[in-house]
């Protein structure tokens, strides 16, 4: 028996039946195609398919698409706008924050999460912020630094976006 | 896509009412809360053809309630909350500090008090301290409610007194006096991985003249379900904490707790860094 879900994927209203024991990781790569969000580990350890429901961090390999039904979801797909990259996205960039990248789009979402509860976030609070999130290539020191750029960066993106737009 | 897909059906129920009904109709379906102990298992495939009951829409159960002295945590509340709500922080702090360290924050958004309780694993780490503050765990069936005080939830690994179609509604504590001192201590590996190999919590109210006037203490992890350490704070009740009354005391722990060898750590190991804890909260 399939179910009726609809829920809003980086500010669109998406809608679809589906089968009870489908994964709302599944529902985003197979239903909607965002294959961004990706699956490590589906025991809820690896946090790379790590996505915000209503604003906050979860993995959503243990949650069942019905779950979410009439929530709010942003994937990785959804921080760039306009062609531009989200300040995080650009700080991993600049400061070599990934390698093989798998881990990545995880790292990223669970890190605006963490920015956006604590804007000064320190050093330690962003190690301690990503407890839930695991790297096998970067030894995390160059994800560490790229979020802690991130934060001070974002200012300046502000200031440098309305000289663009004067 | 794990499970039998004609096998598995979630219920959603809409009203607490509508969720009792259900539960009390299908009382083998699995009460889903945060997911985070049981979709691990299922996406295992230990648990397919499983009924599950969706409590996702029961917010009413997702909220903390001050009533005069007492606070009235929903089963549905999770540990992100916790850790954040200031009532909580203010009259229950070592509850506080437990769920900020369950998982990582992906956990503690979505795993729920009431989750950890049902699961009724020994490393739970909200146990310890709901322990020392003499929780009450709040049941509710289709037939009724009852309330059971919070060490009796537990029969053993994995195992609750919980009854057919019953779920648990809310944990009750009633915030106690300040205490002179309080702890908390998770022994473990990788913080968000971690299942603890030992887990404290304690209060202590001294008096004046420096003597003990009540000490609760807490282990978990130990033992198949979490110990009050009953015969140590007897003991200690009324005496100052000289240096051969917490010898005296650390000798008693093994009389409370018969600590288990598995594959997180030794016997040896959990008896050690229990009585460390014991010695320097006493001194
Ligand atoms: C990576 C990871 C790290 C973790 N780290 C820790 C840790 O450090 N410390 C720790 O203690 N735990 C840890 N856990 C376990 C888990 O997150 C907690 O036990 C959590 O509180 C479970 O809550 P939940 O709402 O997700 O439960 P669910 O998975 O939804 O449910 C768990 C069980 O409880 C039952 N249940 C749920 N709600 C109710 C209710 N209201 N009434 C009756 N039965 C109910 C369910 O049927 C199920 O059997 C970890 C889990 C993961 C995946
Ligand atoms: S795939 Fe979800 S935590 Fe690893
Ligand atoms: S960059 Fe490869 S797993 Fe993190």
């Amino acid at each position: 028996m399939k179910l009726p879900v609809s829920i809003a994927v980086n500010g669109s209203a998406t809608s679809s039946e589906v089968e009870p024991r489908l994964l709302l990781v599944h529902y985003l790569r197979d239903v909607l195609g965002l294959t961004g969000t990706n699956v490590g580990c589906d025991t809820s350890q690896c946090g790379s398919c790590t996505v915000l429901i209503d604003g906050e961090a979860v993995k959503s390999c243990t949650v069942l698409a019905v779950q979410a039904d009439g929530s709010d979801i942003t994937t990785i797909e959804g921080l760039a706008q306009d062609g531009e990259l989200h300040p995080i996205q650009q700080a991993f960039w600049d400061n070599h924050g990934l390698q093989c990248g798998f881990c990545t789009p995880g790292m990223i979402l669970t890190a605006t999460e963490i920015l956006k509860k604590n804007p000064r976030a320190d050093e330690h609070e962003v190690r301690h912020g990503l407890e839930g999130n695991i790297c096998r290539c970067t030894g995390y020191e160059n994800i560490v630094k790229s979020i802690v750029a991130a934060q001070s960066a974002k200012p300046a993106k502000k200031r440098a976006s309305k000289k663009g737009a004067a | 896509m794990r499970g039998d897909p004609a096998g598995m059906r979630v219920l959603q129920p809409r009203t607490i009412e509508e969720a009792l009904d259900a539960f009390a109709r299908r009382p083998s379906a699995v009460p889903l809360a945060g997911g985070t102990d049981f979709m691990v298992a299922w996406n295992a495939g230990g648990e397919n053809g499983r009924v599950i009951l969706d409590l996702s829409a029961i917010t009413s159960w997702k909220r903390v309630r001050v009533s005069g002295r007492g606070l009235r945590i929903g089963a549905l509340t999770t540990h992100w909350q916790l850790q954040h709500e200031a009532s909580v922080k203010k009259h229950l702090p070592l509850l506080a500090e437990a769920c900020a360290t369950i998982g990582g924050r992906q956990i503690q958004t979505r795993g729920t008090l009431g989750g950890n309780i049902a699961n009724a694993s020994p490393a739970g780490d909200t146990f310890p301290p709901l322990a020392v503050y003499d929780a009450k765990v709040r049941l509710r069936s289709a037939s009724g409610r009852r309330t059971l005080p919070f060490i009796e939830v537990f029969e053993g690994v994995k195992k609750t007194s919980l009854g057919a179609g019953e779920l648990i509604e809310s944990i009750d504590v009633d915030a106690p006096r300040k205490p002179t001192r309080q702890l908390f201590r998770k022994v473990g590996t990788r913080a968000a991985s971690a299942i603890s190999k030992t887990v404290a919590a304690g209060l202590l109210w001294t008096r004046p003249d420096g003597a003990i006037r009540e000490l609760r203490f807490a282990l978990g992890s130990m033992a198949p379900t979490v110990k009050r350490l009953r015969a140590v704070e007897a003991f200690v009740a009324g005496k100052k904490p000289t240096g051969e009354v917490v010898e005296e005391a650390a000798a008693l722990l093994e009389e409370d707790v018969s600590p288990i060898d598995d594959f997180r750590s030794t016997r040896f190991y959990r008896l050690e860094v229990s009585r460390n804890l014991l010695r320097a909260f006493l001194k």
